[in-house]
């Protein structure tokens, strides 16, 4: 087998002389093996994974090399001296001489040079003479020194001079210095990646070297499903609920009427509280054929006259508006319902209710609204319920949640009274 | 929820003290209030026209304060300071007081028949001896517009119009004519104009536009004159010119007609409580005697004080503190509730003024009691409600079959239950009559139109929105579906669909069917005819020929599975072959 581009590295490397100015040039070593230096930069990264085998220290040269115009310019000569040589000695119009190629650069440097003058007050317009015999082209020779490797005859400034009229370009080589490390030897040894169950049978991995492995890299992702994440949430608040004792209600439908969305829930007909929800009603089914025809008849009242300690809001209510389906914009109406079954089972027992559903507004929307959202839901029915029964039980939930501090804000709700918004916070650090 | 902007050092001044903001932010917090912005003219200009415009402009801090959508005595600097000086003890409620004036002299107002058809129901008051300043003729010109967007319901219910009394005179005349009938200048134009032109004047009026149609195509228009046939109002449109209201105004004539007499009197009482303040006998409201074409006279404004008991045990019963009698009757005071202890020391008696129109049951006396108590200064306690908590059967059954369809490597996906025809039909070869769909009135774009009847195509608009996703893409949802039901109360109703679809540079049909036998494993169904589940070779408009099932279990059709129509495909905006799976799972449990 011929020798792999490690290995004449290797051999090369084993004559140079000990000591430290012992060592290769990657760039010579590349040039002398006939190889393409990236070739051989693959080679001495293959042997530094082989541990303390070779030493190699990246170098920085900077060598200089022509540009695409500076080539022009070595071929046809720097735009300065052509222009000299277009000017014949009765001189060139001056609008005639602009037309020439290369002429506005070639004019301004010609002027410096003082090789040209420009007579203002020539008949015919603004003419150019010679003001020279002859000269020199001293950038074209400039560049053909850097053309023949010797860019570093040239002056500072002649380079910078050269490079500002981008006719040269530095270039920068990165390359190696490389020198026997501890570890040495000419023999490149092919290291195993992972065990095999021949190595296991046969025992061979006693004397096998293994690659190290790259710890600091990432490991191959598991091709796994995945759960949403706001039904994740869902099903920890779900589950916080089951904890508390709380019973899950019905809440497949999302189509409601308006009287178990709005009225059965004192919300009046005809009142901005009914805009606080902006609404989808629905075309097809436009209305809810069967409504609960007594407690209907008692709703209605307290609308209109008032009942049960209520002074009402004395209003026409009007049952076409109930019948008006929707599709919900909160879930109490499912609540409504439930509390209402639970009325109608005769001997009053204590529940704890909660839900979890999608709810419908039609809102404009934005950033952080959608006219579909979530919502959480529940309701204790029990005798002595108070106000801070309520706090608490909000309390206990939140805890659970991770949050323990929470503040209470009077608000206003047509369906329950005291109302109140609650707040969450952290204390600052101290 | 209403927001009232007032400026702060006004609002500062007339209570008295000043406060940073956030110390105001507390105090708003407290109440139940909610200062929702500061801001100044200045900045309110920059945001909506840009900064170039804004030069110039009023600087003055401005707060936006949130009050709740029940206290119409809130919605003015007036009202704010007044609640707040009383919750903080610093003044004693006002007691308002009707004036009735010696026989002969008060100002009348008759109303004829010609209104019940179109705007039946009037009340007007005087406000004798104003002081006006800027602030303050501001103030009551923007109490009205915010009454007019709130009770008013945009002015349908109830319109406001105030005069200056000196430039009328009584006795008044409301009525309704036809619009060729009805002339006059209207407030700040030049010449007189008939109802109709004032119409067609209107029109483009970015403001009064939106009223027009509330009389437009009525054959007689509401008007209100005086005695000598001068013009004070068109109501619910614009007043007149000749009556408008000055700085130098000293007597104002309040009138409120509408559709709805409670609110009337509501919004009437809220002006008058409001403003008389700045009456020379202070906190006094002259009536006016309003006619009705039934003959019977009515005593205006209302301005009622209500009285009515609440025992001190259902306050801290239903609050959970425990409080005594008169500590309790000082809470409620604070609350603008004037309240006693009154029988051997057991009962309270509380007096609700004209301006809490909102306290109409004794639960709204315990909220304010709870308010002036602090609601973070109750005790928070656990009910001692023991009850065994139960999953919905449902909810049980999507919850196992969502893990379980994770674990087999599919991603769960969350999208909408509304969107447009084309989704449901069109787009999957069907048309939207087929569909038994539920459509909806009001959609704001095309996305709002149905409710889903299938949970394909927000998989596939999941899809088209992933398509740098390395493949393939497999989704799945387990959510509800919306179709008519004539059975149903509502006449719709909900079922709990579960859809799974692969996608991929092959359509993967055995995947998907592997799927389902994977899910009914987990349901328990065995895959035979007699008691579990068979699939049957079918067609379907959304399925490519020869690659599409029902599925069968127990006897009844649940679904169907295959490799989707390449037309469906490509108009969900897809490259790449698909197969799906969509079945009812409500039949499992």
């Amino acid at each position: 087998m011929s020798p792999s581009v490690a290995e004449l590295l290797l051999q090369r490397l084993e004559r140079t002389p000990p000591g430290p100015e012992g060592g290769l040039c990657s760039l010579e070593a590349a040039a002398a093996l006939g190889l393409d230096h990236q070739t051989l930069v693959g080679a001495v990264k293959s042997l530094q994974a082989l541990g303390e085998v070779i030493e190699a220290e990246t170098r920085a040269t900077t060598r200089w090399e022509l540009s695409a115009e500076g080539e022009e310019v070595l071929r046809d000569g720097s735009p300065e001296v052509r222009l000299f040589r277009s000017v014949p000695s009765e001189g060139l119009p001056q609008s005639d001489a602009m037309k020439l190629p290369g002429a506005q650069v070639g004019f301004s440097k010609a002027m410096a040079n003082k090789w040209l003058r420009l007579d203002k007050g020539a008949p015919g317009g603004p003419r150019i003479f010679r003001a020279v015999d002859a000269v020199q082209d001293v950038v074209q020779s400039s560049l053909r020194q850097v053309q023949e490797g010797n860019g570093s005859s040239l002056s500072e400034r002649e380079r910078t001079d050269l490079k500002r009229r981008k006719l040269l370009l530095e270039v920068t080589l990165k390359s190696y210095w490389i020198r026997k490390g501890s570890a040495f030897s000419t023999a490149v040894v092919r290291q195993e990646t992972d065990l095999t169950p021949e190595m296991i049978a046969t025992g061979s991995w006693r004397k096998l070297p293994f690659k190290a492995y790259n710890f600091s890299a990432l490991g191959l992702p598991p091709t796994c499903g995945h759960l949403h994440p706001l039904l994740k949430v869902r099903s920890q608040l779900r589950q916080i609920f089951l904890e508390m004792g709380f019973t899950e209600m019905p809440t497949d439908n999302f189509v409601e009427s308006s009287f178990w969305n709005f009225d059965a829930l004192f919300q009046p007909q005809q009142h901005p509280a009914r805009d606080q929800h902006d609404t989808f009603f629905l075309q097809d089914p436009a209305e809810a054929p069967e409504l609960p025809a007594n407690y209907m008849a008692r709703v209605k009242k307290v609308h209109s006259q008032g009942g049960y300690g209520s002074q009402g809001y004395k209003y026409e209510w009007k049952v076409e508006e109930a019948r008006k389906n929707l599709l919900r914009t909160h879930t109490t109406s499912a609540s409504a319902r439930a509390l209402y079954h639970l009325a109608r089972q005769g001997k009053f027992t204590p529940v704890k209710y909660f839900s979890i559903d999608r709810v419908f507004r039609n809102e404009s929307l934005d950033a952080t609204h959608l006219a579909e959202f979530h919502q959480v839901e529940g309701v204790v029915a029990d005798r002595g319920l108070t106000l801070g029964h309520l706090m608490g039980t909000l309390q206990q939930f939140f805890t659970k949640l991770g949050i323990s501090k929470l503040r209470f804000k009077p608000a206003y709700n047509p369906y329950t009274e005291p109302s109140m918004e609650v707040f969450s916070y952290h204390e600052a650090p101290p | 929820m209403p927001t009232v902007g007032v400026k702060r050092d006004l609002l500062f001044e007339a209570l008295g003290r000043s406060y940073t903001d956030e110390e105001f932010n507390d105090l708003c917090f407290e109440f139940g209030l909610e200062l929702d912005e500061v801001t100044s003219e200045k900045d309110i200009i920059s945001k909506e026209k840009g900064e170039g415009k804004a030069e110039g402009a009023s600087e003055t801090v401005l707060y936006k304060i949130d009050v709740p959508a029940n206290r119409y005595d809130l919605l003015c600097l007036e009202g704010l300071v007044r609640g707040l000086q009383v919750f903080k003890e610093r003044i004693n409620l006002p007691r308002y007081e009707k004036i009735i004036p010696a026989k002969g002299e008060g100002q009348k107002m008759i109303i004829t028949e010609e209104t019940v058809k179109i705007r039946p129901y009037a009340v007007a008051a005087v406000l004798r001896n104003i002081t006006f300043t800027k602030e303050r003729y501001d103030s009551f010109i923007d109490l009205q517009e915010k009454l007019h967007q709130n009770i008013c319901r945009r002015r349908a219910l109830v319109a406001i119009g105030t005069h200056d009394l000196d430039t009328i005179s009584g006795p008044f005349t409301f009525t309704a004519k036809a619009p060729s009938e009805i002339k006059f200048k209207p407030l700040n134009q030049s010449q007189e104009y008939t109802a109709s032109q004032i119409m067609d004047l209107y029109r483009t009026d970015s403001h009064l536009r939106h009223y027009l149609h509330l009389i437009e195509n009525k054959p007689r228009y509401p008007v209100i004159f005086d005695s000598n046939g001068v013009v004070l109002s068109m109501p619910p449109i614009i007043n007149g010119d000749h009556s408008k209201i000055s700085l130098k105004t000293r007597n104002v004539f309040i009138e409120c007609t509408g559709t709805d007499m409670t609110k009337a009197k509501i919004v009437l009482d809220i002006i008058v409580t409001m403003f008389s303040e700045y009456c020379e006998k202070q906190f006094t409201v002259e009536a006016v005697e309003v006619t009705y074409p039934n003959g019977k006279t009515h005593i205006c404004p209302e301005l009622a004080y209500r009285k009515e008991k609440v025992k001190p045990e259902l306050i801290n019963k239903k609050l959970g503190i425990s409080e005594t009698p008169s500590s309790l009757a000082k809470l409620l005071t604070r609350m603008c509730l004037s309240s006693h202890v009154t029988g051997n020391g057991n009962n309270i008696e509380v007096e609700i003024p004209p301006t809490r129109a909102d306290v109409i049951h004794a639960c709204d006396i315990v909220e304010d009691a709870a308010i002036a108590y602090g609601y973070n200064n109750i005790q928070m306690v656990i009910p001692k409600t023991y009850t065994i908590a139960n999953q919905l059967p449902l909810n049980k059954l999507t919850e196992l079959l969502r893990l379980d369809l994770a674990a087999a490597g599919f991603t769960e996906a969350l999208t909408f239950a509304l969107c447009s025809t084309e989704d449901i039909a069109d787009k999957l070869g069907m048309d939207i009559s087929a569909t038994n769909a539920v459509h909806i009135a009001n959609p704001k774009t095309a996305e709002f139109q149905v409710a889903r009847t299938t949970l394909l195509p927000g998989l596939l608009k999941t899809i088209a929105a992933n398509r740098k996703m390395p493949l393939p893409l497999k989704l799945f949802e387990i959510s509800d579906i919306v179709v008519k039901d004539p059975t149903k109360d509502v006449g719709a109703r909900n079922y709990r669909h579960l859809c799974a679809i692969y996608y991929n540079k092959s359509p993967g049909f055995e995947i998907i069917h592997g799927l389902l036998d994977r899910v009914m494993q987990l349901l328990e169904v065995p895959p035979n005819e007699e008691n579990g589940y068979t699939i049957k070779a079918t067609e379907g408009s959304a399925f490519f020929p020869g690659r599409c099932a029902e599925i069968f279990a127990r006897g009844q059709s649940v679904g169907k599975l295959g490799v989707l129509h390449p037309d469906v495909i490509t108009k969900f905006e897809l490259t790449m072959p698909c197969s799906a799976l969509e079945i009812n799972i409500e039949p499992f449990l």
